[in-house]
């Protein structure tokens, strides 16, 4: 494309940015002589330079609207909500042209006569009744990309000149426009720097000669500033993001029958042009999401005693080498109470663990999939996609996002995203042989255990591992397993990476720590992205490549609670009993009293509230998952007393084949391998034998006939075969 | 209108590729494994600081795994925007061929090798396979 045009386009999309916050504020404040002149200079400047490039459609819209803005400015005629709908008209058809030529250097057929007629009319005066139709029926999407430059910040914004030049530029003289690609390549080779600097580095701390060292030392920081000048240079202020919003935001609030005031705090705030694009969407789903459903109406905000008109706050800042994004609304505020019963609704979280849950993370639900709280689906939102969406993409550029609420009060959104992509602060960990490394942002903490500790704080929960983590079960995923390959660790030392991701806790045990260094994350081959394990690649200190984890994909893998738990309890019914009868799950009944209960069939620990026990021929049962629950209360199947007092329940949920119980003993002890042979010689009422259990004797449940104390019928439906001790035992 | 092949070997057979898609020619390098990948993708290498993927045209093409002390050699093709390092067992000449000598696949061609061929051309004593590199190393 000839380059006068390709500049000619490139100016054009700052300066309609810049035409839409003009026009948006001009719509505040009417009066405002400046807004009308620097509009004017806007529409003027691309009239004068499209009627010399010969684009006579461009040049019929804006001549007309120019007109307009003319009268306007000398006062002949004042704004009105229909003047502001026609001129925002006139720049959507202005864009539409602009991307026209930009796709095919020319105006293709866009269509310009109504706009025209439109703008016509409110100049002549005349009533627009014939044109109905307003601009907050266009889609508020701009039509155009962006094009790939690097403005400098604030020089379209501020200085708008006033001489009518085509080759009129926007930017100082002091500045140069550079391609984007060139910023790439540029990037690319200072990370390579780093990494040869990173060897010569390690390769000189050997060496004995004083004058390497130097050198080396030299070298090392000559290569962090150039790093950091690079860096520098692929910045945009976040302002480049924010500039469409007060277009979204009138226009959406226009239908929902909201006004809504848009405040922007710390637009010069930079960050990396890719990070920039990878935020816009989920940051406009926020802003949507804010207009739509966090801002009452106005009667309804009146009458909680605020003002009529919404205010949506943008805030952005740097904070401990990242970028924070806050999007907060002043209205109504999430109600936790409500998300809960929507939790529980959609059988996404038990009342058990809900009622565990402090408000605030039961905040954080909202980013489960598929949740809504919307009552309506509107055609903004309500879908119930969108905010698990919006934290896989910020998840998936290293970031975090967070959500807090005051009902009555408003909402903000938190989003933390890392300064840049390319170059991340890592952990190298060694597993099989191989080295993988784990980027920090997902990184908590590290945990050692050697072989002796590790048998006693590595434990079971019915076949997956997991760890008792100051208090709280971890669960652990062995990487070896997840890749598929054989660990050479076989000391009984285990180390676990302990990481977060969509929201979650879980350990990770690798083989070995090995370092941490900031690594330059090069793309895989689409191939090797598609296995979901890996999200990209490094080269290590040494020259060779080592995979980076790809710590979100591997989360969604395991941590699919609802479908591992789902696969358990259908294993269950299909496995022999046999093969589980060593594991057992010890419970304390009170008065010192521990049976054990094997592990097999046990599906679920859950706790109850004793005001959820409901009575049914006599019977107690509880509510869980849609179905209903006998209870068994060994306690007064053994006769002993329970300590137990508070309100709540124990459970500990037994599944054969279709059928459940709900066990109530008094606490959960412990999961162990039982190991030893059941003793028969110790037998009395429900107990079916006694076995070793840390050099303990524990009795081992007759479970079948605690069941059938509780629910006769119990075995009726199942059709699981019968472990020989228990047919014995009937 | 003749056509510039770079040629290579695999299990005795002649392979060859447009020279304007292939990089460079090289000799082993240190590979690092990449577990749950497809079986054909033998490694990771690093290629003057790129992160390039080795794919194993022996089992791409289903043909018998190279002998243990038969080192590998890398012709490094530039495919769809994607740089990709093909392990084959020895590098030929480069070879100019004519579209005259140029035959479909012959059809007792097994499946597996003739669905990333394009076809062959009749050398003297000899056939020459023209590889369909997109197609070898795509998914």
């Amino acid at each position: 494309m000839d380059e006068i045009v390709q500049e000619f386009l490139v100016e054009s999309h700052e300066n309609l940015d810049q035409l839409d916050r003009d026009l948006v504020a001009l719509e505040r404040e009417p009066g405002s002589r400046d807004l009308l002149a620097s509009i004017f200079r806007t529409i003027h400047t691309i009239k004068g330079t499209s009627g010399f490039l010969a684009f006579g459609k461009l040049e019929a819209v804006t001549h007309v609207g120019e007109n307009l803005l003319a009268r306007l400015r000398d006062g002949k005629m004042s704004m009105t909500p229909q003047t502001t709908d026609v001129l925002l008209a006139m720049v959507d058809t202005v864009r539409d042209l602009l991307g026209a030529i930009e796709a095919g250097g020319d105006e293709g057929d866009i269509d310009v006569a109504p706009v025209v007629a439109r703008i016509s009319a409110v100049l002549e005066g005349r009533a627009e009744a014939a044109v109905v139709e307003t601009t907050t029926a266009v889609p508020a999407v701009p039509v155009v990309p962006a094009v790939p430059v690097v403005p400098v910040p604030d020089a379209t914004a501020e200085a708008e000149p006033t001489e009518e030049s085509p080759h009129r530029r926007t930017v100082a003289e002091s500045s140069v426009r550079v391609d984007v690609e060139l910023l790439d390549t540029l990037m690319q080779l200072v990370g390579e720097l780093v990494l040869t600097r990173n060897q010569i580095v390690r390769q000189a701390s050997h060496q004995d000669d004083v004058d390497l060292v130097r050198s080396a030392q030299r070298l090392n920081l000559i290569a962090s500033e150039l790093q950091e000048g690079v860096m520098k240079t692929r910045m945009q202020p976040i302002d480049n993001l924010w500039a469409k919003l007060p277009r979204v935001v009138r226009d959406l609030g226009a239908q929902c029958g909201k006004t809504v005031t848009l405040a922007m705090v710390g637009k010069e705030t930079e960050l990396d042009r890719t990070l920039l694009e990878a935020v816009k969407d989920p940051l406009t789903h926020l802003v949507r999401n804010s207009v739509d459903h966090g801002l009452e109406r106005p009667e309804a905000r009146v009458a909680a005693g605020k003002p009529a008109e919404g205010v949506l706050t943008l805030r952005a800042y740097h904070e401990g080498g990242q970028v924070v994004v806050e999007v907060s609304d002043d209205g109504a505020g999430i109600d936790p109470e409500r998300i809960a019963a929507k939790a529980l609704e959609r059988g996404l979280r038990t009342s058990a663990q809900l009622a565990e849950t402090s408000p605030n993370d039961i905040l954080q639900l909202v980013f489960l999939p598929g949740f809504s709280t919307a009552a309506a689906v509107t055609n903004v939102s309500g879908r119930g996609v969108g905010m698990d969406v919006v934290r896989t993409n910020i998840e998936a550029i290293g970031g975090t996002i967070e959500i807090d609420s005051v009902l009555g009060r408003g909402t903000t959104c938190r989003l933390r995203i890392p300064l840049t992509l390319a170059i991340v602060p890592a952990l190298t960990v060694e597993c099989a042989g191989d080295r993988y490394a784990i980027p920090q942002v997902s990184l908590l903490e590290l945990v050692a255990l050697d072989a002796d500790r590790a048998a006693d704080a590595v434990e079971d929960v019915n076949g997956a591992s997991v760890h008792r983590l100051r208090g709280s079960l971890l669960p652990l995923v062995r990487l070896a397993d997840l890749l598929g390959v054989e660990s050479d660790r076989s000391d009984g030392h285990v180390v676990i990476a302990v990481l977060q991701a969509e929201g979650r806790r879980f350990g990770l045990v690798i083989d070995r720590v090995l370092s941490t260094e900031e690594i330059v994350v090069k793309p895989l081959v689409t191939q090797l992205k598609a296995i979901g394990a890996y999200s990209g690649a490094t080269i290590l200190g040494d020259g060779t490549v080592a995979l980076i984890l790809d710590v979100q994909a591997l989360a969604r893998r395991v941590l699919n609670s609802d479908v591992l738990e789902q696969e358990r309890v259908a294993d269950t019914g299909a496995r022999p009993v046999v093969d589980e009868s060593l594991r057992l799950l010890v419970a304390g009944l009170g008065g010192d009293r521990k049976v054990a209960i094997p592990l097999s069939s046990v599906t679920r620990l859950e706790n109850f509230p004793t005001s959820g026990v409901e009575h049914i021929g006599g019977r107690e049962v509880v509510q869980y998952r849609g179905g209903i629950l006998p209870l068994v209360r060994l306690s007064s199947f053994y006769g002993t007393l329970s300590d137990r007092t508070d309100d709540e329940l124990v459970v500990v949920i037994y599944t054969v084949g279709s059928r459940s119980v709900a066990i109530v003993v008094d606490e959960i002890v412990d999961i162990v391998d039982g190991g030893g042979d059941l003793q028969a010689d110790v037998t009395a009422h429900g107990v079916l034998g006694s076995t070793l259990v840390r050099d303990r004797v524990v009795e081992v449940l007759d479970v079948r006939a605690a069941i059938l104390s509780a629910d006769p019928m119990f075995y009726e439906a199942s059709e699981v075969d019968l472990r020989p001790e228990l047919q014995e035992a009937m | 209108m003749s056509t510039r092949l770079v040629t290579f070997t695999l299990d005795g057979h002649l392979y060859g590729v447009d020279v304007a898609s292939v990089q460079e020619v090289l000799r082993g390098q240190p590979q690092t494994r990449v577990p749950l990948a497809p079986q054909s993708v033998a490694g990771l290498i690093n290629l003057r600081g790129q992160v390039l993927s080795a794919v194993e045209m022996r089992a791409r093409l289903g043909l018998p795994d190279r002998a243990a002390d038969q080192e590998a050699m890398l012709v490094v093709v530039r495919v769809a925007g994607e740089t990709i390092a093909l392990l084959v067992d020895s590098i030929g000449a480069v070879v100019d061929v004519e579209e005259e000598q140029f035959e479909l696949p012959p059809d007792t061609l097994t499946r597996a090798s003739r669905e990333f061929l394009h076809g062959a051309y009749k050398l003297e004593g000899q056939l020459l396979l023209a590889l369909d590199v997109e197609r070898a190393v795509a998914a």
